[in-house]
């Protein structure tokens, strides 16, 4: 297609052009045309169209500013996108593209009047006022919020797909200019395996858009070189549009791809991340036309536009004749270069542009831009001399123009390596902020402006000897580069003070947040002088470029006004992320795992409905929700009755061995263990070091020399932590598995629970006489080999099977279809739970909390006190030796009663005495029963104490013993 | 256009109103020294001066003023706790909260939103009502709230059955709140300056000086400073200081995160916990969400962020809102939170007479900035600790006597 644009340059101009496919998409609510490859910004500026936003808080029309993502004024909303770069986002065909944080529309937004407010609105106003009178604040808070914030969230997005991806390599070298070009080479070279990561879509960096020398074929030339050397090295990985945003401890970084995040752990860090070109402070430097040298260089090269038709450059440095002559280049009018230095320039840049006549106004700046029509653009730069730092005197001149370009200097992209440890100073004597610490211990290096060089030729020296540190300090030592000119430094890089503030303001410190220096300057007045305070009053620096464009004149101007010396004066603290990240990318794929007993599928067959009990899901019943109330009842009626089947595969399982196994159950839990029998189980119940239970189960003991431990099901991991962590301390002769997952278990209970399981074994002799409550045997069910446990949760005639997890279905398959005879049935949680209530039976966490000791629960009996040590006897003697101030007891209410719920409280003359901790209507026992915490005064049998329900009514409820079913323990130990 | 920001705009020159001196020279003597210039620090420096005339008072901060938890706090604000004294404790310094703006004639943002803990169990519903009950019965507003209520209260929200762990309820307080962390105690050290408390900023407390178990000065990195009472007030380092002094403290310092996304217009109203997804969340004034979780796994005092932190919360974050994946992180952060075991506060004498402390704040202590410089005050001024705080005395870790809040304090800061 031919080339129509007006503002479109000819090749070779436009690296990243297509240029054999127009794209129509539509911003702001018109449609326009670009070329594959563009930006949206690109696009628009290549139809000649400047507006790209409105600012945060005054909706000042707003433009390219950086043309490399990296400032606010860029933000538009893509879609369901908010705070899109739209200097970076490439167009596709039909995108919709908006503008965001306007009133009205971009061109005429009415937000824009609150500018000729703002001088009512000193910096941190919202501190100073809007609380007056009381409770008015409320009204302006809502007001305040609307205005600001961005983009929009859509809340009917749909979530994109993304994942994450793992990467490991000797050196990762972040930052594909020519500094990190030549690392990546150099320590590939050396037999590393290197990892090159840039955010740009090609390779080359600052040799893509900067003009180094007057002839520039000379770095297009290394560009090439440099580039395929490193595309073609099969020890080089290269990762382009991927975004380093994060350096976390140990090497450890988080790299942002299109649809993925990548994880790479690196021996060696080789940070090659360039410098960031800074503004210079005038009155509407704000304004569209207003950019950075940079930027005009990257929309030319890069993108193939014209970012203007005639313009002024205003630098303090040699880079900004190089702007102007790849200006000149691309068919653009530069009236003037406006140097601020006093002293011409001698490089071959400056040769060339006198070569070519274009005016050169020595020791002057812009103090001002003329804006154009709804300042949309603008006409002129006021030109003034500068009479001394800062300030200017009346010579003065006027120049048309629609660009201005400013060159002003530099601050290094070291943000990622502050992440990890790395510091940055002022020096003085170069105005530049420079690397004074890197991170990691000796394994990163730092290279290239990053590090303070930036001629060309010491650049690529530079590279190279980073690279060979790199590779050294990985392990693949290599010869050192020779010449390294280490004495290369940033000496005039930087103009130490490009701040002219004017007296009508408009002078922007910080485009993000639309702050000016007197902003900045009234903070330092109020008394916020430390450069921390100042960012916090101000909110300077915290706008969505995270300071990029302003910390270093924000830190020249404060310490000026505070009178504090620059040099030495180190930038306020760096936080990840270098770029901001999309939430999506950093939740990949979301892994929430989920665990399945053996039998979970058996359970669903049944039409269980499951619930969540820490990673596992258990059955809470089996039916219909709608008939609950009775799937439970006829489930707790089964095993009182008859017999029934429950899934408790997800108890905690721990097996103990070794010499001292007892020794060690005895100081972890509570009870003792040294006599116990074999083939018995007891009772396991758990304290942390200020007596507080923390789980309980049973120990089941099968050699003298092997405990086969039970915990709960929440319990379980940290009660193995604990004892990992306490043998470790202790040193004892064992070891201890946590085997959880590997058993499946399943509790066979009611009264014909003994009939159901003699037909399945012939080699466990299940009579009371030889296989009694609380003993354990091994042996096998349905052929299969398992471990018995006579245990009575639920207070009846009972079973607990044990087998390895792979059979754990086939168990349960042998077990149904026996019962089917007796009418087995399988209950769930609630029935459970149901049952050891009716029992009495506590359950940790529920039935105690945060600070219950096993005294006020009734369990002083699991307590072995002649015991030298276990695990909180310190405390529980101390807390024992005084008065209990709560206890637990059982109670009844008539069956009429309101229902009270667990945790409503027990209160007494109005003082709250405890709560209830479970309550429950009992089918079996026909009356409602709980247990509840009481004082003590509260707790003797048969008195009444007083819940208050949730509507705050009083019932009364009867202290009674425990259990309230078979308190003689008959049918459980039939 | 309010009244009082009239000024700023028609006069030539900004009416310049330095909030607060910063000193160059530290006296010899003081009769308070409080160690540490962050909320609690200042605001106890500020009530000493105006409550009790007491202002030979020096705050000694080794960085900038108010630069540790108190700046990097997510600022919420409730009393919806779980024991009838941290109920009562909490519910003393909203009210104090509530006037705050008017009493400093400085704007802390303070922001009503509400305040909402999910429950995602059985058993944090239990939590759920258990809290509500002994709110309600101490007057402070707290109700359990279910699916049907959640939707209204939280338009957004995900209530899907179909997630991984789907919503069953919440505590619903009103008057949780949010404000601005960093106007607070800007506010109280405006108000002590203006009273004559100095404010030391970049001094840091190396040790104390004593006789006869009396602490009777302080050294710094600037020179020694004699004092007739020594609070500390370190939040992060409190162990440390306190070795200094020389008792120990049941303290573990453990790293707390926190992040923010980039700013977007208001969708989110009210601030929403989830303990067991481990997340809470806010939407600021600014339109950032303000988020955060339970404290790292290990103690630790350095403040280093971590990437499994976010992608642990934001994928958490999704859950309760699957519409922000395109949203974007913009900064995250962390401080060092003091935690005690039963995650109760640390207040009052201790073991060195005229040695006062507040520490044992975790990760939820700016709450209590108001309320705990009144009382500390208090305590300084009468040498009695007032019965609100009594509770909360170091001593009832000696005793085995614990303050239990974990249920009420360890996601929902
Ligand atoms: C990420 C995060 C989120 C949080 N979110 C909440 C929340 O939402 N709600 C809530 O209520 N709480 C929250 N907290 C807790 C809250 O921030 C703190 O409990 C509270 O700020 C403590 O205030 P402070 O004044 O005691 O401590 P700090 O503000 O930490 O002040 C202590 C000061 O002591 C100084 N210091 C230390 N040692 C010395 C020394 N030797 N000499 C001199 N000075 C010294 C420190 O530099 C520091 O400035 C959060 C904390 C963090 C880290």
């Amino acid at each position: 297609m031919g080339d129509n644009f007006t503002m479109r340059l000819p090749k070779p101009k436009g690296l990243y052009l297509d240029r054999s496919k127009t794209i129509t998409f539509v911003f702001a609510g018109k449609h326009y045309q670009g070329l594959q490859g563009d930006s949206i910004a690109s696009a628009l500026a290549a139809n000649n169209e400047r507006l790209l936003s409105r600012s945060f808080k005054y909706h000042r029309p707003r433009g390219i500013l950086t043309m490399a993502g990296r400032d606010a004024n860029t933000l538009v909303q893509v879609e369901d996108e908010p705070n899109v770069r739209a200097d970076t986002y490439a167009i596709t065909e039909g995108l919709e593209v908006f503008a965001q944080n306007v009133y009205g529309s971009l061109e005429n937004d009415w937000g824009r009047f609150i500018e000729h407010i703002g001088r009512f609105l000193p910096v941190g106003f919202y501190y100073k006022a809007f609380y007056k009178p009381k409770g008015i604040w409320k009204y302006w808070d809502t007001i305040i919020r609307n205005f600001a914030g961005l983009g929009k969230v859509d809340v009917n997005a749909t979530p994109y797909a993304s994942d994450k991806a793992y990467r490991f390599c000797d050196v990762v070298v972040i930052g594909g200019g020519p500094a990190g070009l030549s690392a990546a080479l150099q320590a590939a070279n050396a037999g590393a395996e290197v990892i090159l990561v840039d955010e740009n879509q090609l390779l080359g960096g600052s040799l893509n858009y900067v003009r180094f020398n007057s002839n520039n074929s000379q770095t297009l030339l290394t560009r090439e070189k440099l580039v395929n050397a490193v595309t073609n090295h099969p020890a080089i990985n290269i990762y382009t549009n991927a975004m380093c945003t994060g350096w976390f401890a140990d090497n450890w970084l988080a790299i942002m791809c299109e649809q993925r995040m990548l994880k790479l752990r690196s021996q060696v860090v080789v940070a090659a991340t360039g410098s960031i070109e800074q503004p210079a402070i005038f009155r509407n430097n704000d304004l569209p036309g207003v950019m950075l040298g940079s930027a005009a260089q990257r929309l030319i090269y890069l993108y193939g536009v014209a970012p203007g038709k005639l313009a002024v450059v205003l630098t303090g440095n040699d880079d900004g004749y190089g702007v102007a002559l790849d200006l000149i280049d691309s068919g653009i009018e530069v009236q003037a270069i406006v140097e601020m230095r006093t002293t011409p320039s001698h490089s071959s840049l400056a040769a060339a542009i006198n070569a070519k006549n274009i005016r050169i106004l020595q020791g002057y700046t812009v103090y001002e831009a003329i804006p154009g029509a709804g300042k949309r653009s603008i006409t002129h730069a006021v030109i003034h001399q500068i009479s001394s730092e800062g300030t200017v005197n009346e010579n003065s001149h006027k120049i048309a123009c629609d660009l201005i370009c400013m060159s002003a200097g530099y601050t290094p992209a070291a943000q990622l390596l502050c992440h990890s440890g790395g510091q940055l100073k002022y020096d003085e004597a170069d105005a530049i902020l420079k690397v004074t610490q890197l991170p990691a211990h000796g394994q990163s290096v730092a290279a290239g402006s990053l590090n303070s060089v930036f001629e060309i030729d010491a650049v690529l020296a530079d590279g190279k000897y980073a690279g060979w540190l790199a590779a050294t300090n990985a392990g693949f030592p290599n010869n050192e580069p020779a010449n390294v000119p280490h004495h290369v430094g940033a000496q005039g890089q930087n103009y130490p003070w490009p701040i002219f503030p004017h007296p009508k303001g408009r002078d922007f410190i910080d485009v993000d947040e639309d702050l000016q220096v007197k902003d900045i300057v009234n903070a330092v007045k109020d008394g916020y002088d430390d450069l921390e305070l100042v960012k916090r009053y101000s909110t300077v620096v915290m706008g969505p470029s995270q300071g990029r464009q302003s910390a270093l004149n924000n830190m020249r101007l404060v310490t000026k006004e505070a009178n504090r010396s620059l040099n030495g004066i180190t930038i306020t603290t760096q936080r990840p992320p270098y770029s901001p990240e999309f939430i999506q990318h950093l939740v990949g794929k979301a892994f929430q795992p989920v665990k399945h007993t053996a039998i979970h599928y058996r359970h669903l067959e049944c039409n269980a409905q499951m619930m969540s009990a820490g990673l596992w899901l258990r059955p809470a019943y089996y039916g219909n929700p709608e008939n609950k109330d009775t799937c439970i009842e006829k489930e707790n009626l089964a095993v009182r009755n008859n017999v029934g089947i429950v899934d408790v595969s997800t108890l905690g399982k721990l097996e103990i061995r070794g010499p001292d196994a007892a020794e060690f159950l005895n100081r972890m839990y509570t009870f003792a263990y040294a006599k116990q029998l074999i083939h018995r189980s007891r009772y396991v119940l758990m304290t942390d070091s200020t007596g507080v239970i923390i789980d309980d189960g049973v120990a089941c003991r099968l050699g003298e020399h092997h405990f086969y431990v039970t915990a709960t099901t929440g319990g379980v991991d940290g009660v193995y932590r604990n004892m990992l962590r306490w043998n470790t301390e202790w040193n004892l002769n064992l070891d201890i598995a946590n085997v959880t997952a590997a058993y499946a278990a399943v509790n066979l209970a009611g009264p014909n629970s003994r009939d159901v399981l003699s037909c399945l074994t012939d080699d466990i002799e299940l009579s009371a006489q030889q296989f009694s409550d609380m003993e354990v045997r091994t042996g096998h069910i349905a052929k299969i080999p398992a471990r018995i446990l006579r245990v009575g949760f639920v207070g009846e005639l009972g079973y607990e099977i044990h087998v390895p997890a792979n059979q754990g279905e086939a168990l349960w398959d042998a077990l149904m279809k026996t019962g089917e005879e007796f009418e087995i049935r399988p209950f769930g949680v609630e029935a459970q739970r149901l049952l050891r209530l009716e029992k009495g039976h506590i359950i940790v966490n529920q039935d105690t909390d945060g600070l219950t000791i096993p005294q006020e629960t009734n369990m002083g009996w699991a307590i072995a006190q002649k015991k030298p040590f276990y695990m909180g006897k310190r405390a529980i003697d101390v807390m024992s030796a005084r008065s209990l101030d709560r206890l637990l007891v059982g109670f009844t209410m008539p069956s009429d009663a309101p229902l009270p719920e667990e945790c409503n409280l027990v209160v007494n003359n109005n003082e709250i005495t405890g709560r209830v901790t479970s309550v429950a209507y009992s089918p079996t026992l026909k009356s409602i029963i709980g247990l509840a915490f009481v004082s003590p005064d509260q707790s003797e049998i048969g008195k009444q104490f007083n819940i208050k329900l949730s509507n705050s009514a009083i019932v009364k409820a009867t202290v009674c013993p425990t259990p309230f079913y078979d308190p003689e323990n008959k049918r459980q130990e039939m | 256009m309010p009244f009082s920001l009239l000024k700023y705009g028609f006069s030539k020159v900004h009416p310049s109103e330095r909030h607060f001196q910063n000193l160059a020279e530290l006296k010899s003597s003081y009769d308070v020294v409080i160690v540490g210039g962050g909320g609690h620090g200042l605001a106890t420096a500020y009530y000493l001066a105006k409550q009790w005339g007491i202002t030979n008072v020096a705050v000694l901060e080794k960085g900038y003023l108010a630069g540790g938890n108190t700046a990097r706090n997510t600022a919420i604000i409730r009393s919806n706790y779980l024991t009838p004294e941290g109920v009562r404790f909490y519910d003393e310094s909203i009210k104090l909260f509530q006037n705050l703006s008017n009493e400093f004639d400085y704007n802390i943002l303070y922001s009503e939103r509400g305040h909402l803990t999910l429950a995602h169990t059985d058993a944090a519903m239990r939590t759920s009502r258990w809290r509500a009950e002994v709110n309600k019965h101490l007057g402070v507003n707290s109700e359990v709230v279910y699916p049907d209520e959640l939707a209204k209260l939280c338009p957004h929200l995900n209530l899907s059955q179909k997630v991984r762990y789907p919503i069953m309820g919440a505590l619903h307080h009103p008057p949780g709140a949010i404000a601005r962390h960093d106007a607070v105690a800007w506010g109280y050290a405006r108000g002590a300056s203006d009273r004559g408390v100095e404010i030391h900023t970049h001094t840091e407390v190396t040790g104390f000086n004593f006789e006869n178990g009396r602490v009777i000065g302080v050294k710094t990195n600037r020179g020694d400073i004699r004092c007739g009472k020594v609070l500390q007030a370190v939040a992060g380092l409190s162990s440390e200081v306190s070795k200094l002094a020389g008792f120990k403290l049941p303290i573990k310092s453990i790293p707390l995160q926190a992040c923010v996304s980039e700013p977007v217009k208001p969708f989110l109203d009210i601030i929403v916990v989830s303990g067991s997804l481990h997340v809470y969340v806010s939407q600021s004034s600014r339109g950032e969400l303000v988020m955060g979780s339970a404290s790292d796994p290990y103690p630790l005092y350095s403040t280093r962020s971590t990437l499994e932190f976010k992608e642990e919360l934001m994928m958490h974050l999704l859950e309760l809102f699957p519409f922000v994946g395109k949203l974007k992180l913009l900064r995250q952060w962390a401080g060092t939170a003091d935690m005690t075991p039963d995650f109760s506060p640390v207040m009052g004498i201790t073991p060195i007479q005229n040695y006062y402390i507040d520490a044992g704040w975790g990760t939820w202590g700016f709450k209590a900035t108001p309320v705990c410089g009144t009382r500390m005050a208090e305590t300084l001024a009468t040498d009695k600790v007032p019965d609100l705080i009594k509770p909360f005395e170091l001593e009832r870790f000696y005793r085995f006597d614990q303050l239990g809040e974990r249920g009420a304090a360890s996601v929902g800061h």
